[in-house]
């Protein structure tokens, strides 16, 4: 049966079943924690490189691999800048953890 | 590698994304979230490198990208936080475009056939429409979070109408692009022009003081345009990945409007904060407050058995944590019990007073946020509001005003309180504050950053 399902359906499936699993981490997270929350969906959000490569690696060489590229490019900032910007600012809240036990 | 096999790796990788976030459920656990987020991100720019081509070209983008990202990730100053943020997103709206452009112009280097079926190009348009607008909006938001562009809204007649005419065009290239067999690049172009256009035209009646709202909603967009490209391409990684960002921007969106007591749908139309600045006596009648010297504060402050220091934007503009973290301190020494309550508007961004006070190096044990000091507040001897206006407005309490019901920090129960602030100015809700008219109120006026240095050396 699952064969004759419409690939899209499934696709809306699991974005229906994200979306769910999605509300209820982010409720969890601690309101303290909110700018870190959003560097760091900023960063997962730049999992559109993976579109990106596929898009400059495709073997056909053209206009369209060197925009794929740039592509690549501007999601790779986004990347690494969300991780280390949210790296960054967690290492903060631990400094203060590490003094307030002492 | 297979495609089964890349499926599974992409499946990991969403495991990993996920438990990314779940890690913020505290300070604690966050850093290994954050962790997680990266490995996920490994995983999956590794797998997808197994079935392209064009190795070098990638890595080299790769490597570009990851240097910028790393060099502002270093450089940027926690106060300028809300606008990086934006120019990110205005990055993944703007990636989003021209993946669908490269998808549209050859579609079988994604693994789509030659000839777009409809579901496909349904997904594009929604894809190509959701980046557009989000890197058109977020450029304005960064422009306006960073002082390149004035904070005010800017409206004229007919704004809503005129949007909603783009919008309905917008569609209407969007069907055309949707029935046309062949490859139709003048609607599809004509589509991405118009929505480029329209969030310009969605974010910039958008006031200053809403600012909170907007970021939070351009993150949700950065994800839902992931989650439309995840659809063109057939990537459940994607559309995951996405929708985890989609509702945490969602919900974040709807916990500053809570925060505001604003609609969401208000925020969207703009115009608001436009009375920012203008002092509107309520009734007409002259009151008096009575103002004090940052000495008098300090030996107040210093009498005291418990002190609340509820901190607003107007100390981070000041740039005063550092010399409110000694004074924290100092007070802290000689036993009195000090603590700060944040509002969580108190910022730019969803966060962002946390972020602020973190960096000074303020215990966060000591920073709580509204629902768990607001019962507090009756039994402290002495809250120092430091650049706060609204949060701390009573006239939340009274029916009928233009606040009423907006959650706010009971500062007004406080035996004494102290308001350091420039100007006797309303805030962004350009209402006046009765707070600083009470009897127990000392208001010190000056540069927070001065009179909190100041206080420390009082003590």
């Amino acid at each position: 049966m699952i064969g004759e399902v419409d690939p899209t359906i499934i696709n809306i499936t699991v974005f229906v079943l994200a979306i769910f699993v999605g509300y209820h981490v982010v409720w969890n997270v601690t309101p303290a924690l909110h700018t870190p929350l959003m560097s760091v969906t900023n960063a997962i959000s730049g999992i559109i490189l993976v579109g990106a490569m596929l898009a400059a690696g495709s073997a056909e060489l053209d206009w369209g691999v060197w925009l794929g590229a740039v592509a690549v490019t501007l999601a790779a900032i986004n990347v690494f800048g969300g991780f280390l910007i949210t790296q960054r600012m967690l290492e903060m809240f631990r400094k203060k953890d590490k003094k307030g036990n002492a | 590698m297979s495609a089964n096999l890349v499926a599974l790796a992409y499946l990991v990788a969403s495991v990993f994304f996920i438990l990314a976030l779940k890690g913020l459920s505290s300070p604690i656990t966050a850093r290994r979230g954050n962790l997680f987020g990266m490995v996920g991100m490994a995983i999956a720019v590794t797998t997808t490198l197994t079935v392209t081509s064009n190795w070098a070209l990638i890595l080299v983008c790769i490597a570009m990208g990851g240097i910028i990202g790393a060099v502002v990730a270093r450089r940027v100053q926690m106060t300028a936080m809300p606008q990086l943020v934006a120019f990110m997103h205005s990055l993944v709206g703007l990636a989003a475009v021209f993946i669908a452009i490269t998808a549209v112009n050859n579609p079988v280097s994604f693994g789509l056939p030659a000839l777009l079926p409809m579901s496909s190009k349904l997904e594009l348009f929604l894809g190509t429409f959701i980046g557009a607008m989000t890197w058109s909006g977020s450029v304005i938001a960064f422009l306006k979070l960073s002082n390149r562009m004035s904070g005010l809204p800017i409206t004229f007649s007919g704004q809503h109408m005129v949007n909603l005419i783009l919008a309905l065009v917008m569609v209407g290239f969007g069907l055309w692009f949707f029935v046309s067999e062949a490859t139709n690049w003048t609607a599809f172009i004509a589509m991405t022009v118009t929505a480029f256009v329209l969030g310009f035209l969605i974010i910039i009646p958008i006031g200053g003081a809403d600012m909170p709202v907007v970021i939070s909603m351009l993150n949700s967009y950065s994800g839902w345009a992931a989650v439309g490209i995840g659809f063109s391409l057939g990537n459940p990684m994607l559309i995951i990945a996405g929708s985890l960002v989609g509702s945490s921007g969602a919900i974040l969106s709807y916990i500053m409007c809570k925060a505001m007591n604003r609609s969401f749908l208000s925020v969207i139309l703009g115009g608001f904060g436009s009375a920012g600045g203008i002092i509107s006596a309520s009734d007409g009648t002259q009151k008096n407050h009575r103002s004090g010297s940052s000495n008098d504060a300090a030996f107040l402050l210093g009498n005291a058995d418990s002190v609340i220091i509820v901190p607003g934007y107007g100390l981070a503009v000041a740039r005063a944590q550092h010399s409110v973290k000694e004074l924290a301190e100092k007070l802290h020494k000689k036993g009195i019990n000090v603590r700060f309550a944040v509002h969580p508007v108190a910022g730019r961004m969803p966060g962002h007073m946390n972020v602020l006070l973190a960096e000074a190096e303020i215990p966060y044990e000591q920073v709580l946020e509204l629902d768990e000091i607001n019962s507090d507040f009756s039994n402290t001897d002495v809250v120092l509001v430091l650049g706060a206006n609204d949060v701390v407005n009573p006239a939340a309490y009274i029916t009928g005003s233009p606040i009423y019901g907006m959650p706010i920090l009971d500062a007004h129960k406080a035996h004494a309180v102290m308001v350091v602030k420039r100007s006797m100015a309303a805030g962004y809700s350009g209402l006046d504050n009765d707070l600083f008219y009470m009897d127990k109120t000392m208001m010190v006026f000056g540069d927070a950053k001065k009179v909190v240095e100041n206080m420390v050396k009082a003590l």
